[in-house]
């Protein structure tokens, strides 16, 4: 099985996988990053979004094998220990339910606030309508991007 | 069954201590025996040991207070709301509690299941009493401690205080305290004196969550295991005729490659592998009977239409009341199948051994599963172990063990550790869906008044629960009949959230706005007057509070403005009790691009005694665009016994752009608290269709609304 070396949360690894598997599998079965979740498989409900090179991403479809360059980051690396402006807020506005989903939310958020530090309410609305929740936290999850775009201001 | 000396005791229950090897203390509470009198606790407490108790708390030396949960967790949030309770009673100060999941156990707790909304209400007395007696104990410690009487000494946030003054942390006195007898008849708060009860806590793995750490069953790991990917029947009525797995056992990680049933399990040493394996089996199948959505309508609507049923509630006469009406309203309504769609995939964990059995992962209903396995490997139960993760949701799905029997069955053959690992296309057509169902409701109209009801339920495999038909208008209405049908089909169907109540709510609800019209009466005051004609108390059968349900009708109506108009908004009611709380909505929407756009919606709740508002509030928000989701969009039909989606590019549930802000108004209430899983659900959907009526004129008659829209549109033009 080849080998491949990768940079996950600021650390270089090396990791021997199949070069198909999902970078979601690597992390989740080969590296025990299990934050990033599996739901669809099919990049329909972002439970498994990371970012590659700051780009929220869904790792479900993203073949390790194109990753030897990247800089990958998942849901345990945002932050230390969950002090992440996006992180903080989903905590002060208690957003989750049964909570699997949050992670790819989160991660969303993050990325997106990124790309626009001063979002509008559509505009929020609009950029977390790829990631599913079941439960239905919307919103809660709404008001945590909005207040987390407050804090980063 | 175990054997043991029994005795009678003058209460209900019993509170047990014992020296932990560490210093502290535990106290458990027989749930048994507070929910049935005739189960008594053994005689001899001085030789139980701690396996013998239900709910417990642990205090360290340090005064640390670890409470367990019992109940299994699925995003309702008991984990977090029921050690409230034990720490109010118990007078700790909230941020010195730690909770932990407890495993299994039928020997410590009864009842170990989330379903049906039930877990605080079911423990709420068990709960309190669990703190109440311990804080007893502890403060009767400090009264000896001291030489004094324990009337001269209180507790509360953790510290004992004399009444000279002196003060003892519970920790300073928690091994005496183990020692001492157990109180009898100790007194429960004033529900004004609660601290933690009715303030706002996080939930309680919010930090875990938010950071990724593991907890959900698809995050378990043990050393050796193997993962392992199931194919199933892709049609129900198929039985598997015979299968090729060379190009499976090709797949680099494939160790296995075996059948069970009519079912293929491929074993792999890592996810990828496993799924790769699966799609790599050349299966053929052959086609015993299969079913179609376009046949279970012709044979649901011939049901309705015939004379054959159940009669499950009648009052008066029916036929006199339709014979002498003015008016008839007579409607039918029609909903699809639908899967739950947990966002954790189904999965279960299985190492069975010559020893034991040891299961892992998320399952509503542990007791059940165990025995279950037990009964399939034709084992002892007290071989099956059972370890709670926690779950990403439930809806009904995980009450049905079939995955961890599925996962115990593979592991038994296979003889390894074993995780089971359903793909998403797994999930949503494996079955067990909410059934599809119809109801025909009449009403008979005479002066100005509803005389009669009549209700038939035409449903896939089983029919709507025996409480359900002592719901709303019984009671309200003087001739009323319900009568259920059913047909049984190979598709198998469960419970799933608000079971039956999730469509026959909409269908009632949507029915009454449509006698209102009929008698030019508003929508609102059309509720109000037909509960006013509930004798309260008369019929011992009916299940709602008539006096409550006003109360949540009046607030929500105040609360969503339902008397004034606003340009281009048009509003809906709708009011249903379920899962023993009261809901009433008022749902506001707009047209845009010639499709409703639900804007607003407001509840108003009665639950009794709120444990923690923001949970409260979070399950409600939830229920509600839930509702609105699965009635807007959830569609589920079958051709030759195939589902019509299998993953969520066919399948649609709500997102972000299409959710309505809700806001949700409490009933303040002294009254013992009732869950809030699933009661905000019902109302939504009826709620929304009586609000696309104001706006279109249209009444909505079928499941999913886009659907029914889009189907119709000819005719609302035409």
């Amino acid at each position: 099985m080849p080998v491949y070396n990768l940079m996950v949360n600021g650390k270089s690894l090396s990791v021997e996988a199949e070069s198909d598997t999902p970078l979601l599998w690597v992390l989740r079965d080969e590296l025990n990053l299990v934050g990033t979740k599996f739901g669809c498989g099919i990049g329909q409900c972002g439970a498994c979004t990371v970012h590659i090179d700051g780009t929220a991403t869904r790792s479900c479809l993203l073949q390790i094998s194109s990753l030897e360059e990247a800089k990958i980051t998942t849901i345990e690396g945002l932050s230390e220990d969950g002090t992440h402006p996006v992180q903080v807020a989903w905590k002060e506005h208690d957003v989750p339910q049964c909570g699997y989903c949050q992670a790819g939310q989160i991660m969303t958020a993050a990325s997106f606030l990124n790309s626009n530090a001063a979002p509008s309410q559509s505009e929020i609305r609009n950029a977390m309508s790829g990631n599913l929740c079941r439960c239905a936290s919307y919103n809660r999850i709404e008001k945590a991007v909005a207040d987390a775009a407050e804090k980063i201001a | 069954m175990k054997k043991q000396t029994r005795t009678t005791f003058s209460r209900r229950g019993f509170i047990r201590t014992s020296a932990l090897a560490g210093g502290g203390m535990l106290i458990g509470f027989n749930f048994l025996t507070a929910c049935k009198d005739e189960v008594k606790p053994p005689v001899d407490i001085a030789n139980l040991n701690f396996n013998d108790f239900n709910a417990y708390i642990k205090i360290a030396d340090n005064g640390y207070v670890t409470i367990f949960s019992p109940n299994p967790e699925i995003g309702q949030g008991v984990k977090t709301s029921m050690p409230m309770i034990v720490a109010e009673e118990l007078d700790v100060p909230w941020k010195h509690v730690h909770v932990e999941q407890a495993g299994l156990d039928t020997d410590k707790y009864r009842g170990q299941v989330a379903g049906g909304s039930q877990s605080i209400r079911q423990n709420w007395d068990v709960l309190r009493q669990t703190g109440a007696t311990a804080k007893q104990m502890l403060v009767n410690a400090a009264a000896a401690k001291w030489q004094i009487d324990a009337s001269e000494v209180s507790a509360k946030d953790g510290i004992i205080t004399s009444k000279s003054g002196e003060t003892l942390g519970y920790g300073d006195v928690v091994k005496e305290a183990a020692a001492l007898e157990i109180p009898e008849n100790v007194s429960l708060k004033e529900p004004k004196g609660f601290k933690i009860i009715g303030n706002d806590a996080l939930n309680i793995d919010l930090h875990k969550i938010v950071t990724g750490k593991p907890l959900f069953g698809l995050d378990y790991k043990k050393d050796g295991m193997l993962i392992a990917s199931v194919m199933r029947p892709p049609a129900f009525g198929q039985t598997l005729k015979d299968f090729d797995d060379t190009e499976s056992r090709k797949i680099t990680g494939v160790t296995d490659v075996f059948q069970f049933g009519d079912k293929i399990a491929v074993l792999a040493k890592n996810t990828w592998s496993a799924m790769k394996g699966k799609k790599a089996l050349k299966a053929n199948w052959e086609d015993n009977a299969l079913e179609s959505t376009e046949k279970h309508d012709e044979l649901l609507l011939g049901l309705l239409n015939s004379s054959e049923g159940e009669v499950r509630r009648e009052d008066g006469d029916v036929d006199k009341a339709f014979a002498e009406a003015d008016q008839v309203i007579d409607r039918i309504y029609e909903s699809p199948f639908l899967p739950h769609n947990c966002m954790e995939p189904m999965n279960f964990y299985a190492d069975v051994t010559s020893e034991k059995v040891q299961l892992a992962g998320p399952i509503q209903t542990p007791e059940g599963t165990a025995n279950r396995v037990a009964n399939l490997l034709d084992r002892a139960p007290e071989e099956i172990e059972v370890e709670l993760t926690r779950m990403g949701g439930g809806f009904g799905r995980r009450l049905y063990g079939d995955f961890a029997l599925e996962a115990a069955e593979i592991s038994s053959k296979a003889g390894k550790p074993v995780k089971l690992v359903y793909s998403r296309e797994d999930d949503m057509n494996a079955g067990i869906f909410r059934p599809a169902i119809k109801y025909r409701i009449s009403a008979a109209l005479k002066d100005g008044k509803v005389t009669g009801y009549k209700l038939k339920e035409a449903a896939i495999n089983s029919n709507m629960y025996g409480l359900i038909p002592n719901f709303f208008p019984a009671g309200a209405i003087p001739n009323l009949k319900i009568e259920s049908a059913n047909y049984k089909s190979n598709i198998t169907t469960g419970a799933w959230r608000a079971p039956y109540t999730n469509f026959l709510a909409f269908a009632e609800q949507s029915f009454f706005d449509e006698v209102a019209e009929a008698l030019n009466q508003d929508a609102v005051q059309l509720r109000l007057d037909l509960l006013n004609n509930v004798d309260e108390g008369a019929d011992d059968r009916i299940q709602y509070s008539a006096s409550r349900m006003k109360e949540v009708i009046k607030l929500a109506a105040e609360k969503g403005d339902w008397n004034n108009t606003s340009d281009g908004i048009y509003k809906g009611f709708s009011a249903y009790y379920s899962h023993n709380t009261h809901v009433a909505e008022v749902a506001e929407i707009s047209i845009q691009n010639g499709m409703p756009k639900v804007e607003r919606v407001t509840a108003a709740v009665d639950c009794g005694i709120v444990i923690n508002p923001t949970g409260a509030n979070n399950q409600v928000v939830g229920g509600v665009l839930d509702g609105i989701g699965h009635a807007m969009y959830g569609d589920f039909t079958f051709e030759a016994g195939k589902p019509s989606a299998s993953n969520f590019d066919t399948y649609r549930l709500i997102r972000m752009n299409e959710t309505p802000k809700v806001a949700v108004h409490f009933i303040d209430s002294e009254i013992a608290p009732t869950g809030l899983g699933e009661p905000g659900l019902p109302p939504a959907g009826g709620a929304v269709a009586n609000a696309i009526k104001a706006a279109t004129g249209k009444r909505l008659l079928k499941q999913p609304f886009t659907k029914y829209l889009a189907e119709t549109e000819s005719e609302v033009k035409g």
